[in-house]
This record gives structure tokens, sequence and C-alpha cells, in this order.
């Protein structure tokens, strides 16, 4: 096998890339050049705006990060693009909802309070102090990443560890099945229409100078994204659990035989990823201040754009790919036409994707390796 | 003869179809049992089509498309462009049938089909050639992107760079229906009308023609599978790398895969919006994308019979099926009046659909006996869409 691997390795040679390939370049190269120009211009036009624009568009790509780490941790595991993760997301915003409104821990589509749900005494929060506020928000985190965690792992143990040995296909389309189910599930749980979610974040500014204003609630969001990152971080890291994360993504046969237990750790992954989407859930509602049944279909697909841009696979790229794409976001919709977030999103991945399929930090797939 | 003599009967019941069902006795179970009225078939119809056109790139090259709504909205769009008022300064006229005194483009509906078709071959080539290297989940998601850039660009079309292409969310409605012309109606004695009339007993000319589409898709399906291309497609499908080494050039025999089901996208799209009427920039979502594959792949991917029935009945199901099941079960069960809104739970239910079938059949109802090989090889090694693993 050795000898094999060596005749096959590419000989060096100093050739110019296909004519095709290198047309595809040139136009790369102009549009980030004509890109980066056309921000440099805004940046020099009006600089405060420029800052506040560029505040917000981390702000909500903190958000697009915690939902791409979901996505990116399974890809990274299994290869599976898992579909459900973004209406999962959506449920954990249901979830902070009921907490809020009902000030009680309810299940999807057990809305009785007294039957299944439990009162937490959250609801009291118009006239509340600093500490009842903390409170709400501490609740509606905890039981939206538990209903999330709960939900990750029993979708992967109900529909993807039957079809692992199955065309990758197949877990696909479950996937897809999920995502429908869950969107059901949403939408019977509360209705169609966009349920509100009251103020539970400060009003007022952290920073009001120079025309330069950064909202306590926008903070707030950072304040929990970044311990939940650092948690993470530390525990893919640092743990027992994390380095079987790590060496079942590399090699799931050498991992078994290493005496890895490849179930739990495949379950561990999806519990992890599940968490974040409820934190992203649970932040979604608290900071946008509204939420729908169909919210995770897009947001999914938009932090799933998080995960490619980044590399796939690839924790600290997720994060990088979900602020670049907060950026691109709330740069478009400052100062150019919030119309077409959409098309520039999707249009951003497939530039990506054409142009550097790795992502911008490198993928980390058994297969990419 | 004998393996014929099947589809034969099945396709001499569907070409009957209005002659029968829509009549007492039959129209009691058919039309108001089952909810197959002629507005439902025809639109099952166009359905089946799309599902055959998806199964060209999911089912015969395997590549898997998650937006495949695009070419579907394309179609309908050209049919827009091409017929019908948007363009209110053009007063251009080619062979239309009742349009004379409306303004703007007017190409005779029997021209702008075979342009949808065209139209969305090209598009299928622009967007395909920089994608098709890509690796298969890759594929699919730049394919779903693709899916909602083409429907979103259509909501913003009202103003690009001053122009009104698409008009915008509002949406482009009176739009040109298909027709033969007085001489022609006169001649036939009414058979092959003047123009299409969009009443509900007057739908008969409408079924007609989209089951002539499906019947040349059909064909279409048929000759391409057993052709040097359908060969071609296969051997990619099985194995990208092994497919190369024996001469089979990958790029252009992906590109004629995503071209030629696009160009069924859009002769569906075409007659679709003219049927519809109404041609929005909110009815071409990602659902539909994922329940034309989900009629592939209930159905059987590969197997055009497969594909026609899954299509079928996943369309029924969307249109009236569950709404007509949910009214038999709510009178069915005596005891106290249910009031159950099943349609409701339609998404639920695909989904459940889905899971199952992928868990208990993932071949489908009717496989192909080469997909369902490629199933059973299981161990991970037999991947479906990606090749290059």
């Amino acid at each position: 096998m050795a000898t094999a691997e060596s005749a096959a390795r590419p000989v060096t040679t100093r050739r110019l890339p296909p004519p095709s390939q290198l047309i595809l370049w040139f136009f790369g190269a102009v549009l980030v050049i004509a890109v980066a120009a056309w921000l440099i211009k805004q940046a020099v036009e009006s600089p405060s705006r420029f800052i506040e624009v560029t505040l917000i568009g981390v702000t909500n790509g903190s958000i697009y990060a915690l939902v791409a780490l979901g996505y990116t941790l399974v890809y990274g595991i299994i290869e599976l693009i898992n579909f459900a993760h973004g209406d999962n997301f959506m449920i954990g915003s249901f979830e902070t909802h009921s907490i809020v409104t009902e000030g009680a821990f309810q299940l999807p589509l057990y809305p009785t309070t007294f039957v299944l749900g439990i009162p937490l005494g959250t609801t009291a929060i118009a006239a509340s102090s600093a500490t009842q506020r903390a409170y709400t928000i501490a609740m509606a985190l905890f039981f939206s990443m538990l209903l999330c965690m709960i939900i990750n792992v029993s979708i992967e143990r109900i529909g993807y560890k039957p079809l692992r040995n199955q065309p990758r296909l197949a877990p696909l389309i479950t996937a897809i099945g999920f995502s429908f189910l869950l969107q059901n599930i949403g939408l019977i749980w509360k209705n169609a229409s966009p349920q509100p979610v009251p103020d539970v974040f400060p009003k007022g500014n952290l920073i009001a100078t120079h025309g330069v204003t950064y909202a306590w609630g926008a903070f707030i969001v950072i304040a929990i994204t970044i311990p939940l990152l650092v948690v993470l971080t530390w525990l893919v890291r640092s743990t027992k659990a994390g380095k079987a994360m790590r060496a079942t993504a590399q090699d799931q046969d050498a991992s078994a035989m290493m005496g890895i237990n490849v179930d739990r750790t495949i379950s561990f992954t999806f519990a992890l990823g599940g968490a974040l989407a409820g934190a992203a859930g649970a932040i979604y509602a608290l900071s946008i201040g509204n939420t729908k049944f169909d919210v995770g279909f897009r947001l999914g697909l938009f932090a799933f754009t998080a995960a490619v841009l980044g590399g796939i696979g690839n924790l600290s790229g997720a994060v990088l790919g979900g602020v670049v794409l907060g950026l691109i976001q709330a740069y478009n919709e400052g100062f150019f036409d919030a119309r077409w977030t959409t098309t520039i999103v999707f249009g951003t991945l497939i530039l990506i994707l054409v142009f550097r399929p790795s992502g911008l930090l490198g993928e980390q797939t058994p297969e990419g390796q | 003869m004998r393996r014929w003599a099947l589809p034969i009967a099945v396709i001499a019941l569907i070409v009957s179809y209005p002659l029968w069902a829509i009549n007492e006795p039959f129209r009691a179970f058919f039309v108001d049992r089952l909810g197959m009225d002629m507005d439902t078939v025809f639109q099952m119809a166009v359905y089946v089509m799309l599902a055959l056109g998806l199964n060209i790139v999911v089912g015969y090259a395997g590549l898997l498309d998650l937006g495949y709504v695009a070419f579907f909205a394309l179609g309908a769009y050209t049919l827009g462009w091409f017929g019908s008022a948007l363009f209110s300064g053009q007063n251009i006229h080619f062979l239309d049938v009742g349009n004379t005194a409306i303004p703007g483009f007017h190409l005779s509906f029997w021209v702008v089909v075979p342009l949808a078709g065209l139209i969305c071959a090209i598009a299928g080539i622009i967007i395909g050639w920089p994608t098709l290297r890509l690796r298969g989940d890759y594929l699919a998601i730049v394919t779903l992107g693709f899916g909602e850039i083409i429907p979103d660009v259509f909501r913003n079309g009202d103003s690009i760079f001053g122009h009104n292409l698409t008009n915008g969310v509002r949406g482009v409605t009176q739009l040109d229906r298909p027709g033969f012309g007085q001489t022609v109606n006169d001649a036939t004695g009414g058979f092959l009308p003047d123009r299409y009339s969009s009443l509900p007993d007057k739908l008969k000319p409408w079924f007609y023609t989209i089951l002539f589409m499906c019947l040349v898709t059909i064909f279409v399906n048929l000759r391409l599978r057993d052709s040097k291309m359908g060969r071609a497609w296969i051997a990619v499908r099985e194995d990208e790398i092994a497919a190369s080494a024996m001469g089979v050039p990958l790029m252009r025999t992906k590109l004629w895969a995503y071209a030629i089901g696009g160009v069924f996208g859009g002769l569906a799209g075409s007659i679709y919006g003219s049927f519809i009427n109404g041609i929005f920039p909110t009815s071409f979502s990602f659902q539909i994308s994922v329940i034309v594959l989900v009629m592939v792949i209930v159905g059987g991917m590969g197997n055009i019979w497969g594909v026609i029935v899954g299509a079928s009945l996943i369309s029924w199901l969307n249109f009236t099926g569950l709404g007509k099941i949910g009214s038999l079960l709510n009178d069915g069960i005596p005891g106290h009046a249910h009031d159950v809104d099943v349609t409701k739970y339609k998404f639920g239910i695909f989904g459940i659909m889905l899971i199952l079938m992928m868990l208990f059949r993932p071949e489908g109802i009717i496989p192909s006996a080469r997909r369902k090989a490629e199933f059973k090889e299981g161990e991970g090694e037999a991947v479906l869409y990606d090749a290059r693993n």
C-alpha cells in the first residue's frame, strides 16, 4: 500500500491552471476587490454608522455562529447535513417564548401549563428587578438548551443511527423529514402568526458616544455567546468525551477498536449541537422580540452557509463564518438593500464553494483529511 | 407483448379519464370521495412531469438537486415575459390567440413552451458549469442556494436598475392561454379549441395537453435511460473515477443531465403558469423542491413507473387527498362529532412518511433493480450521490 501511495503523490510541475480556471479566478479577484472598495468607501463616508453596522453584524453573527456550530459538529462526525437543526433552533425559541410569556416550561404540543408544564415564576418581568430578569434569561437558556438537546439526540437515535451504513442520501432524506415534522409541531404548538416575546433584556444603550450607539441587548447576546463558546472549546479540546469526538470524526472504525463507544460519542455530539441550537433559539427570541414557526428554515440555511464559509467540520471556522455572514448581512442591510439579503447570502455561498470549497479555514471531515 | 399490457391498460384508463370518471356513476367516488376533479388531476400531471424531470438528475445521474423549483419558476416566468401584458410598453404579437388588443409580448403558447425549455436548459448549463464539479453534499447545497436565489430575484425584480422585469410580489397575472385559433377550431368541430377555457367543466383540452407533455416526458425518459448518455449517467453515478477512466467525460455528462432535467421543469412551469393564470414569487418555495424530490424517492429513484406512482400519490395527497381522508375520518368514526383539520398536519405527515420510508423501504415503492442493488450493497461504501468517496 505504501508504494502505491507514494506513486500516487502528485508530481509538482510549473504549469498554469486551465484557462477556464484562470477566468474564474480573475472574476473572483475583481469581485473581492470591488466589495472591499465599496466597504472602504462606506467606512470613509460615515465612520460612526459603519462601526454601528459592524457591531450589529457581529451580534447577529454570534447567533449564526451558535447554530452553525451545530451543523459543523454533526457534519464533522457523520458527514450529514442535519436539515432538522434549524427547526430545532425554532423549537428552542418557542420554548423561550413559553418561559417568558407563560412563566413555565412546556413540552411542545402540551400547551396546558399545569399538565406537563413546570411553573418557574418567570412572567413577572415587566416591573421587576435586574435579578428577576437574570433569572428569566437563565431559565430560558437552560430549558431551551435542555429541550433542544433531547430533541436532537432523539432524532439521531430514531432517524440517523439505523441508517448509518446506508447511502448518504437516506439519512439526508430523514433529516428533511424531521425538519418538516418539527416545523409542523411548531405550527401546532403556537399558531402560524409571529409570537411576540416580551422584553427581558434591559433597554438603553451601553455605548453612546460620537454618534455610535450600542444597545445593552446586543451586548448581552455576545456576553452569553462567548462563555458558551469557551465551554464548547473546553469540552472538545480538554475532556475525554471531546477527545473521543475528535477521534470518531477522524476514523470511526479505528476509534471503535481503541475502545471508544462510537454510538455514545455521536449522541454526545448531537447533544452538544442541540444545546447550542437551544441557546441560539433563546437568544434569538429574547433579542429579536418575536419568533415564528418558520424562522428555523431561513436561519438554518444561513447558518449552514456560515459553516461552509468557515470550512465545514471546523469549529473555529463555524464561528468565523457566522460572524462574517452576520457582517455581510449587516453591511447589505445597512448600506445597500435589505430585500437582497437572501440572494447575497446564497450568492456568497455559491462563490465560496466555486472558488474555495474547503472554506476560509479549511474543512475537517473524515473525508477531507 | 405481455409486459406492455399493464402500462397500456393504465394509459388507456388515464387518457379516457375525463370521459368516464367525472360523470355519474363514477363521479361520486372519484370526484366527491377522492377529490380527483379535473383541476386536481391537471396539477397532479404537472407534478408527474416535474418528478420525471428531476428523476433524470437525481435518479439517473445521481446528482442531488435541492433547488429544482428554480427551473419550474423560470419556466413560469418565461410565460410571464412572452405571454402577458407585463411589458406594457411593447406591443408584439406572434400567432397568439385572443390577445390582439392587449399590449406586451404575446408569442403563441406553442412557441413559449419550447422557449421555456430552452431558457431552462441554458440556465441549467450556466448554473451547472461552475458547480457540478463539487462533491455531492456541496452540490446539494449549491442547488438549494439557486433554488432560493431565483425566486428571490423574481420577488425583487420589479426594480432592477429601474426596470420592472417581474412585477415583484404582485406577480404576473392575466397570462395567455393556449389555443389553436378559429380556423382549427371550426375544422375540428371544437375538439382543438380556439382558446382554452378556464371554466371548471371545460378543462379537457388542458388535461390532454399536459397528458401529451407527460407522455413525451416519459418517452424521453425511457429513450434516455437506454441511450449511450443514460449508460454514462449510471456509470458516473456508481463510480465517477471508474467512469472517467473509461473515457466518460464527467462534466459534459453531468451538465447534460442537469440541463435536460431543467428543460422538463421549465416546460411544466410554463403550462402550470398559464393554467393557474397567475405567477407569484411566493409560490416557488423550497417546499416544492423537496416535495418533488420526495416524489422521486418515495416512488423509486431511477424507475419511471415508480416515479409516476410516487408523484401521483403525493401530489394527490398534497392537493386534495389529505383533506378528503380527513373528512372521511371525521365523518366515518361514529360517536361524537369530529372536527380534525388534517391538512394542518400535512407537513408533519409528509415528514413522518419520509422518515418511515427511509427506515423501512429506502429504495422506494417500485424500485429500479439497479438502484435496489446499490442500496442493498450497504456497508457505507455504496455512496449514492458522492462517487468521489
